[in-house]
């Protein structure tokens, strides 16, 4: 089974920004030959690792014994929290968050390590590790956090008017509770790292991580090295989705103590079960509100908690409530609005980074709050919507006193109404449910206004290194990491239409924190935006140096030289890219450039919660076709329509890709994935067996997914596209609005549902049920 | 050892990708024929589930070997790139095999059989669409071996590779040898396909001692559709009984395609379900509501057990030393006999039940004459609802009847809160399910 080169495909046109081409990996990926970080060849001597975790919620470690584990075969070292020899703190923004915890604050917390020869014999080891607890009391849900005032992170505020004010004089006024759950990533590749110890204390780590440059610092800290002594690498991630942003460093800082440890390479792989109860997930929310509106749908003052279950440290939640607060107006103004963000401490595993990040909690309180308003007003929700969207000044600003200057959500909204023809669609399904007693279907929309860039100003910044061979090929590399959303061929597109050559002369290589330093994470939906400009900026030096050449060589004006078609033109002559990149290097021009790129126009008051976080907002708009059944609460999606908005698409086939597997993952989120703790906090939902993310059969059988067409971005970002990567998660609102729907006309929209999500069949069965019994509207 | 680890670890292989080691991601899935089954006869199974010596003179093809020696990809390969069909890419040669299974077998492009066939295989970054677009693409035609790399599709022999002296792996070939095997060593573990047995290797990385697979065991493997009872060997697979529970109890075949995935139920067997006597066991209500028996047999004694009396407990089965399972016999539906099977779990493919009710119903003149019914998820074992079925019997067939039997039900039940369901649930729905039945049959 020998490798065979695949042959190159022919050049018939030069293929640069805005083609629908395939990833760059499709060959490797369909042969098996894409190479992750456990099919790497192993390095001579290499240990395989394996974590003890802890049993206990909450409970101090009195003493590890390694005698056992030490005894058995194979094993070469241990390590714990004692051993470290820099700093146990790896976190992302706070302090204090250990890599190796001396005090359990949750069932899965890595409490120590040991490598063997082999896999088996670390996990044998690691069974034989002697820890004795202290449990403590354990806080496990966010009301018992909250009646402590437990949290990782102080209370964040977002006001504008009066909200308490403007409740009390409102007409109609409704308070409740909503919950959201939290969601496993479910990558299919777990976490997984290796560090090669070098010369003097060097360590080399190849880690599955959206965000090398903090696996560097964690493993920096650990180790007491200087940023310069550790080398980070990362080819590609099977799957990611926000769950290797901060989660991989812990794994790669395990891998690299052990290393230094033992003075031979580790690889640390965890188990499925072990990576789904050790590693951070979507936070689970509690919503408490009080909205106050009038008679005919005018929302006119919001008061709402939103209290986030962060776990045990504070890792990313902090901007995780910011972007919930920043999500929580969706497309409407509220004029009076009061918001607080709270990150609860609790002995559960600490949340984390999640595809939309905060934005898909906050758009599930704000919605599922005008579906509760539309239901007591007896109101269309579309209509009720339309009453609320941002409009021209002075119902343009959202909450945090950001003007939004690019909406087009009225556009996005009536092209999808329209091409559905919603009108129709809603009284077919009312026919239905007029003659199927046990069968009822459920229709709904949901607009969503998503803002790109981080919140936190200074991650907003991108670096990219470009060289040029004398044969025309280019090596181009960028902080930004491949995990499966194609940002590789992405940003090789602009490089090909920067130099307009074709897409098959520009090779990416690994994400390295030696090539490009100081990075951002692969995050935010930003990749593209930040790391395709960085990469067109040091593309436009290396070719005005060209130009230069080229035009000394043909006697015209630099501001002539035309590159096109894998040629570069000068009136009437031209040559080939690669012949002038040959003649580049023989007049001694440097064909090698690092590009920088930051984002403009934004900034953000943490202290008031106000500013211009986002550089720009992503809109779109889908509708749900939803069936369930009255006497079980089985759930089918039956057809989904869904208009997105990317701006001038840079590559509409990895744009449609990311469309609809957000959206197939944001209704996972909403219905058949529940994580589910029992009382002594532990996770009984730790694999595909008991965890259930959406299988093919699940997916809408009518599943039409378009790009809006005619809309670049009004803001310079590359080549006008938009961002992608999270915003059609939150478009999956609209299987959650249409299942409510569904449950509201199993007792003719009488009563107002109570469910809570993920709207799992017991669910849904109760709350059908409860409609039944007749709860008041 | 498992063959995925065989095949990463030892013939460093590693196209095929472990992503969960419990049979339920399908990212090492391989395709295997067995012995004689002849090369059309491809099945996707899970490496991560499977014993090495269970590939013992089987053909066996990975990713690796399905692009042909120049390079040129497999239609199936061809199909997921033209599509974009991959994303991250590490679940895809999972997906390729899958799929190469489904072209093979020449299967149609209907949606059913197209999520039937993909069943075993989860896809986070797609959402599927592509994927379940390129099965259309290659639906219905099969592409026969031209493109493979005939090389890669070596018979495994594994001799000497896989005996020690701690680990003793048994294939016999006939019944006779399995009862000397069993003589031998009373202790040893009969491994019917390994889809339960596999965990304790896969993920607990446990070692057995000694395992009787009974996977090559002629007698043991023969189907008898008798007239009066469906006699199924004690190494039948799900996928060899499926057609004939298609045609003797449509119900129970349906419920059969909801058991694990077409790559489980290649290798899990129904002696197997039987044995491993789990309170979720899907086939274990079924066998009961349908009053079928257990032939036992010993080197001393062979003797027949209700299946109902063969579960004793909490995953335990009365199975006595030197005893193996020599075939089931569910007799068939008499005249004015029906029956149902109902499956609830959080998603409808490859799930384990919250809730699963099967039903032997007979109703003459609008009243219930005769009822069976058995419940699974609800007690330490699958078993009957006595007061159910005591009070609705002689009772008039309709809804006003069902009125009450929620509070019937939990006369026979008092079911766990657990990560599949509360109790509350397991209760109202298993109520619901006996009114769902009451709108089914007539």
């Amino acid at each position: 089974m020998t490798a065979v080169p695949i042959a190159p495909t022919p050049i018939t046109k030069v293929r640069g920004a805005h083609e629908p081409i395939s990833h760059d990996s499709a060959v490797g990926h369909v042969t098996g030959r894409a190479i992750y970080l456990d099919d790497m060849p192993t390095p001579h001597n290499l240990l395989e690792a394996a974590l003890v975790l802890s049993p206990h919620a909450h409970a101090r470690v009195k003493r590890i014994d390694f005698t056992r584990a030490l005894a058995a075969p194979g094993v070469v070292a241990t390590v714990s929290a004692k051993d470290i020899p820099g700093k146990n703190d790896i976190a992302p923004i706070l302090r204090n968050e250990p890599a190796l915890a001396e005090t359990a604050e949750y069932a899965g917390h890595p409490i120590a390590a040991v490598a063997a020869d082999t896999l088996d014999h670390a996990r044998a080891a690691a069974a034989l590790v002697d820890v004795e607890y202290e449990p403590l009391p354990a806080v496990l849900t966010v009301e018992e956090a909250m009646a402590q005032r437990s949290y990782v992170s102080p209370a964040q505020t977002m006001a504008r008017g009066d909200a308490a004010a403007a409740l009390t004089s409102a007409p109609m006024r409704l308070k409740g509770e909503l919950r959201c759950g939290g969601q496993d990533h479910f990558y299919l590749e777990g976490q997984i790292a290796l560090a090669i110890p070098g010369e003097e204390r060097d360590m080399q780590v190849f880690s599955s991580t959206q965000h090398p440059t903090e696996v560097q610092h964690g493993v920096a800290h650990l180790l007491g090295l200087p940023f310069n002594q550790v080398t980070v690498e990362v080819r590609r991630m099977g799957g990611a989705f926000g769950g290797k942003e901060s989660q991989a460093t812990i794994y790669a800082g395990i891998a690299a103590l052990l290393a230094w440890k033992s003075r031979r390479p580790v690889k640390l792989r965890l188990a499925r079960d072990d990576d789904m109860c050790a590693t951070g997930k979507r936070h689970p929310f509690l919503i408490r509100y009080d909205i106050g509106f009038d008679a005919v749908g005018h929302i006119l003052a919001l008061d709402m908690v939103l209290a986030a279950n962060a776990g045990n440290i504070a890792d990313l939640s902090p901007p995780v409530v910011t972007r919930a607060l920043c999500h929580a107006d969706n497309c409407y103004f509220i004029p009076h609005v009061s918001l607080v963000g709270l990150a609860c401490k609790t002995n559960t595993v600490s949340n984390t980074a999640f595809r939309g990040f905060g934005g898909p909690q906050g758009m599930f309180a704000i919605e599922t709050l005008l579906d509760i308003v539309a239901r007591k007003l007896d109101m269309p929700l579309e209509a009720l919507r339309r009453c609320n969207y941002y409009g021209p000044a002075p119902r343009d600003v959202t909450p945090y006193g950001m003007t939004v200057e690019d909406n087009i959500i009225d556009k996005v909204v009536g092209q999808l109404e329209s091409a559905v023809d919603l009108k129709g669609w809603r009284e077919k399904v009312a026919a239905f449910n007029k003659t199927s007693p046990v069968v009822k279907k459920g229709l709904a929309t949901v607009p969503v206004k998503f803002g790109i860039s981080f919140n936190l100003p200074s991650l907003n910044q991108a670096g990219a290194l470009v060289h040029v061979y004398t044969d025309g090929s280019v090596h181009l590399n960028h902080g930004g990491t491949e995990m499966g959303q194609g940002l590789f061929i992405k940003v090789a597109q602009v490089v090909a239409d920067a130099f307009k050559i074709d897409i098959s002369k520009v090779r990416v290589s690994a994400t390295n924190t030696g090539k490009v330093p100081n990075t951002s994470p692969t995050a935010a939906s930003s990749g593209s935006d930040l790391n395709g400009m960085a990469a067109l900026a040091a593309c436009e030096q290396i070719k005005s140096r060209m130009a230069e050449v080229a035009a000394k060589k043909f006697h015209v004006p630099a501001a002539e030289i035309r590159f096109a078609e894998g040629r570069v033109f000068a009136r009437n002559d031209s040559m080939e890219f690669g012949e002038l990149a040959e003649l580049s290097w023989r007049k001694r021009v440097s064909l090698s450039s690092t590009g920088y790129y930051r984002t403009p126009k934004i900034h953000w008051d943490f202290k008031t919660g106000t500013g211009r976080p986002f550089y720009y907002f992503t809109y779109g708009a889908a509708a749900a076709e939803v069936a369930i059944d009255t006497l079980t609460g089985e759930l089918q999606v039956l057809r989904v329509e869904l208009l997105q908005d990317c701006g001038k698409s840079l590559n509409p086939a990895i744009d449609m890709g990311q469309i609809e597997g957000a959206f197939v993952q944001g209704m996972g989120w909403l219905t058949t994935e529940e994580l589910w703790w029992d009382k002594d906090g532990r996770l009984r939902t730790h694999g595909p067996s008991t965890y259930k993310i959406p299988g093919s059969r699940d997916v809408p059988a009518v599943f039409n997914c378009r790009i809006l067409a005619d809309s670049p971005n009004r803001e310079h970002t590359i080549f006008r596209s938009k961002a992608v990567g999270e915003p059609p998660l939150m478009l999956a609102l609209c299987v959650w609005l249409a299942i409510r729907d569904a449950i509201a006309s199993a007792a003719d929209h009488r009563a107002i549902p109570q469910i809570d999500a993920p709207a799992t069949p017991e669910r849904i069965l109760m709350a059908v049920d409860d409609v039944r019994a007749g709860m008041p509207r | 050892m498992t063959v995925l680890d065989y095949l990463r670890g030892v013939r460093r292989l590693t196209g095929t990708k472990e992503g969960c080691a419990e049979g339920d991601c399908g990212a090492c899935a391989i395709a295997v024929a067995q012995p004689g089954a002849g090369e059309q006869h491809y099945q996707a199974v899970n490496s991560c589930l499977m014993m090495l010596p269970q590939l013992d003179g089987a053909s066996v093809l990975t990713v690796e070997g399905l692009a042909g020696k120049d390079g040129a990809l497999h239609p199936v390969q061809q199909a997921l790139v033209e599509t974009d069909g991959t994303q991250c890419g590490f679940c895809t040669p999972g997906f390729v095999m899958a799929m190469f299974a489904f072209q093979q077998a020449g299967e149609k492009a209907s949606d059913d059989a197209i999520h039937e066939a993909l069943a075993g295989n989860l896809c986070r970054c797609t959402g599927y669409r592509p994927i379940v677009d390129a099965c259309r693409k290659i639906a219905g035609k099969p592409a026969g071996f031209a493109n493979v790399d005939l090389d890669a599709l070596k018979q495994t022999k594994l001799d000497g590779e896989y005996s020690s002296e701690k680990e003793r792996f048994f294939t016999p070939q006939n019944v006779e040898t399995l009862l000397l095997v069993l003589r031998w060593l009373p202790d040893a573990v009969l491994l019917g396909g390994g889809t339960d047995l596999g965990l304790l290797v896969s993920k607990e990385r446990k070692r057995l001692p000694a395992v009787i697979w009974t996977g090559q065991i002629r007698e043991l493997k023969e189907i008898r559709d008798e007239p009066g009872a469906l006699q199924l060997g004690g190494a039948v697979t799900y996928t060899e009984a499926l057609p004939y529970l298609d045609k003797a109890f449509p119900s129970f075949g349906a419920l059969v395609r909801r058991i694990g995935s077409r790559q489980i139920r290649n290798l899990g067997t129904i002696a197997g379900n039987i044995a491993t006597a789990s309170p979720i066991g899907d086939t274990l209500p079924c066998l009961i509501a349908l009053e079928a028996k257990i032939a036992l047999r010993s080197e001393k004694a062979s003797r027949e057990i209700p299946v109902e009396e063969f579960i004793t407990g909490y995953r335990k089965i009365a199975l006595n030393k030197g005893e193996f399972i020599a075939s089931i016999l569910i007799p068939r539906l008499g005249a004015g006999q029906q029956f149902f099977v109902y499956k609830l779990s959080k998603r409808f493919d490859q799930d384990i039940s919250a809730v699963i009710a099967a039903f032997r119903v007979e109703i003459a003149g609008g009243r219930v004459k005769k009822l069976r019914a058995a419940y699974g998820g609800m007690a330490a074992t699958p078993k009957r609802a006595a007061a159910v079925e005591a009070a609705l019997t002689g009772k008039p067939w309709t809804q006003e009847t069902l009125s009450n039997i929620d509070a019937v039900l939990a006369e026979d039940f008092t079911p766990m809160d657990d990560q599949r369901a509360s109790a509350k649930y397991r209760l109202r729905a298993g109520a619901n399910l006996l009114r769902r039945l009451q709108m089914e049959a007539s």
